[in-house]
């Protein structure tokens, strides 16, 4: 056994309102360059649709995750080592910068520069990759935003696979939940497998995975081997770059910055435990749909003594340790099972897991015809079919999502007769297998969801890092720059190895046109 | 003066296009490993042909060059005591140089093309990407056209001479460029260019041929790293 341990994320969709909050405070900080405008390492999908970039779930056109081969072992779906690096020429399975969108801007200056005219001055897009002028806009990062698009479009969706999707084109039957996405930090992660210079890699100590930038020669593998997409092509720099998991801030003990800034609260980090030497065997696990089961397997319980000795004999910090026993992700994913990992059939073992959103009754339940199951209502009466949540989820297996969404559906049932009709309705809670002290310590999490309780984050050991990288050294330093420390590539002007800056913007300022009268 | 000339360029100018290239390289690696990539631009513009054509160069430019290393640098008697001459040594290079030579040449085409024509592609461009592919190109076109001066004498003495240059410069002796002083000034344009690439080749993002991944076949999938 070869303890290791991660800092693992859920988010609680049930509560997402889709305000973007999450994203934007990430582009602010990690993508406002020229060369990455149109990357966004969390973006926010309204769900159906076909996302962003589009049809990334499609893993027949964009090959992305693994798959199991006959002889029972697994390989990236973009082919084996050969195949790889004989599409290096031309990578014909990459999404190109169509699929996700033209980056744009607009003509600001024109509002304040414009001379007298009889119209108000308007500000116009210009693409950033050209500086020229877009007529119209085609296509952004959140196109479909609540519903955008006509539902023939929206349709092509994946997880509509095995539902008789027809029916929710009409306006009376249609849904919509939000879909926050960020990269996964798998456990398994085919950007690794795919990168044919090694640039890329998993954190011992937390998990979170990174691009050496200095590495990376931009043969672009990964963006084509990770099947959520969210590895970026930054062509301005020709290095590839995704979420950074915040690891400064992590390393500190904060949340990430989409987690400390989201406004609904939807968002836990914990640490979880977990044994690497089964990771190849769950995933290659046979059935698809046992995945699930199989990453669970490969978590370790932390409050288990003979784990935790064993763990703390490997070297885990004993803060570390503690902080897994209250780790918010364990409790949801593990003890509660309301969480789960997104496309567990890519076979990367995701790590940042979700719970399913409830959603509004069917109108026939209004009229008095609800199917009830006791005192919540069925689960089949949701709005959001069972079947599109689990193909999401859990490889189409419907049964732990309805599970999952019963106690949700209970515990508000539960918490709601306490607080509003005095009664203590424990009925409710022993159809789900739940008691009244582990609801009362779900509401604690899952609604009051207080900033303690929601992250646990235990600060990096930098006496156990390799390189004594800590503020002694960094005094003087750059701080985050361009790869190639204070000079060649990160200063003010090219360098003389043919580099372009990547501090300054190509296009905007942007010479605005004397409009003539 | 022309002796000089020759002198200077076919004499000197490899030494001091090797060590720029050599040790340029050597330095940007060193200092500069941010910049060290192969600036794909297939995000940009990916339409089927761009593929095609990306492939075509790729494996045409790789053949050359390995035509070009083998066919200069073997020793002449390692050929002629397998049983073939000057001449027929000279059929064979023509013919595979040509063939991957019109490879190279197609996808080439459209990748000046699209270079200097495409938008987005245009407007991502530095000077020197821009530079390179059309040294490249005229390059090629100066390679093609010595098969056409070669169709005129089919003795293989040419490519002798050709050969004594080029292995007289690699093993350091001094009058090498007196080999070549009366060829065909074809040949010594398609020299002096190669020159200048691997002159600009440190400057240039050709440097990505240097990082050729060949270790990825060998290595395990995952990859953990302590901070």
């Amino acid at each position: 056994m070869r303890i290791r341990a991660q800092i693992g994320k859920v988010l609680n969709l049930d509560k997402c309102i889709g305000c973007h909050t999450c994203s934007v405070t990430c582009k602010n900080v990690w993508t406002s360059r020229e060369g990455m405008e149109y990357a966004w390492f969390n973006n926010v999908e309204t769900k159906p649709g076909v996302g962003y970039p589009k049809e990334w779930e499609n893993q027949e056109r964009w090959k992305g995750g693994w798959k199991r081969l006959d002889d029972g072992t697994i390989q990236p779906r973009i082919g084996g080592r050969w195949r790889v690096l004989a599409n290096i020429f031309a990578n014909p399975d990459m999404p190109a910068i169509d699929d996700y969108y033209e980056p744009f801007d607009f003509d600001y200056a024109h509002l304040q520069k414009a001379g007298d005219s009889k119209t108000m001055p308007t500000a116009r897009p210009r693409s950033l990759l050209t500086g020229k002028r877009m007529e119209k806009i085609e296509w952004g990062p959140n196109w479909e935003e609540i519903l955008g698009t006509e539902f023939k479009h929206r349709s092509k969706d994946y997880n509509f696979e095995g539902v008789q999707k027809e029916i929710y084109g009409q306006f009376e039957n249609t849904f919509m939940m939000y879909l926050p996405r960020l990269c996964e930090h798998c456990l398994n992660p085919t950007c690794v497998a795919s990168c044919p210079s090694g640039a890329i890699y998993k954190r011992e100590e937390d998990g979170i995975v990174l691009i050496d930038q200095d590495k990376c020669r931009g043969w672009r593998m990964c963006v084509s081997g990770c099947p959520y997409k969210k590895i970026y092509y930054n062509w301005k720099s020709g290095k590839s770059e995704k979420c950074t998991f915040c690891y400064p801030r992590i390393e500190v003990g904060q949340p990430t910055v989409c987690s400390e800034t989201c406004v609904g609260r939807i968002r836990y980090l914990g640490v979880m435990l977990y044994d690497a030497d089964r990771i190849e065997e769950a995933a290659s696990t046979p059935n698809e749909q046992d995945l699930y089961e199989a990453q669970m397997d490969v978590f370790l319980n932390p409050h288990d003594p003979e784990i935790e000795a064993e763990a703390r004999r490997q070297g885990i910090p004993d803060d570390w340790l503690e902080a897994a026993k209250n780790s918010p992700v364990y409790k949801m994913a593990m003890e509660w099972k309301v969480a789960f990992p997104l496309h567990p059939e890519y076979r990367t073992l995701p790590m940042v897991w979700y719970a399913p959103p409830l959603s509004p009754i069917q109108s026939a339940a209004e009229s008095g015809r609800i199917g009830y199951n006791g005192a919540i209502p069925d689960v089949d009466q949701l709005r959001i079919p069972v079947r599109y949540l689990a193909n999401m989820l859990t490889a189409g297996e419907e049964e732990p999502i309805t599970h999952a969404l019963e106690r949700m559906l209970a515990m508000r049932a539960f918490m709601r007769g306490r607080n509003v009709d005095g009664v203590e309705d424990t009925e409710v809670l022993e159809r789900v297998g739940l008691d009244v002290h582990t609801v009362e310590e779900m509401f604690r999490y899952m609604a009051i969801a207080d900033y303690e309780d929601r992250f646990v984050i235990p600060t990096n050991k930098r006496e156990y890092a390799h390189s004594m990288y800590d503020g002694q050294t960094e005094r003087g330093g750059c701080g985050f720059s361009f790869g190639s420390g204070c000079n060649a590539g990160g200063g003010e002007d090219a360098d003389v190895f043919g580099g372009k800056p990547n501090n300054k913007r190509q296009f905007f300022s942007v010479r605005v046109e004397k409009m003539g009268n | 003066m022309e002796t000089y000339i020759n002198q200077l360029i076919f004499g000197v100018g490899p030494y001091l296009a090797g060590t720029i290239f050599l040790l340029g390289s050597f330095l940007r690696y060193e200092r500069g490993q941010y910049t060290w990539r192969a600036m794909s631009s297939q995000t940009l513009s990916n339409p089927p042909a761009f593929r095609w054509a990306s492939i075509a160069f790729h494996v045409g430019i790789l053949l050359l060059f390995f035509g070009h290393l083998f066919g200069l640098l073997t020793p002449t008697v390692v050929y002629t005591s397998l049983g073939m001459t000057p001449g027929a040594k000279q059929i064979m290079a023509m013919v595979a140089g040509g063939l991957f030579g019109l490879l190279c040449f197609a996808g080439l085409s459209y990748l000046v093309y699209r270079r200097l024509f495409n938008a987005r592609v245009r407007a991502n461009s530095s000077p020197m990407d821009t530079f390179i592919i059309c040294l490249i190109y005229l390059q090629l076109i100066t390679g093609l056209c010595t098969l056409f001066v070669s169709m005129d004498h089919l003795d293989g003495a040419v490519m002798l001479e050709l050969a004594h240059w080029a292995q007289g410069i690699v093993t350091f002796q001094a009058g090498a460029w007196q080999y070549i002083v009366d060829v065909h000034w074809i040949y010594k344009t398609h020299i002096f260019l190669g020159l200048l690439m691997f002159t600009a080749f440190p400057f240039s993002r050709l440097v990505h041929i240097w990082s050729w991944p060949v270790e990825y076949v060998a290595r395990r999938y995952q990859i953990v790293r302590p901070q």
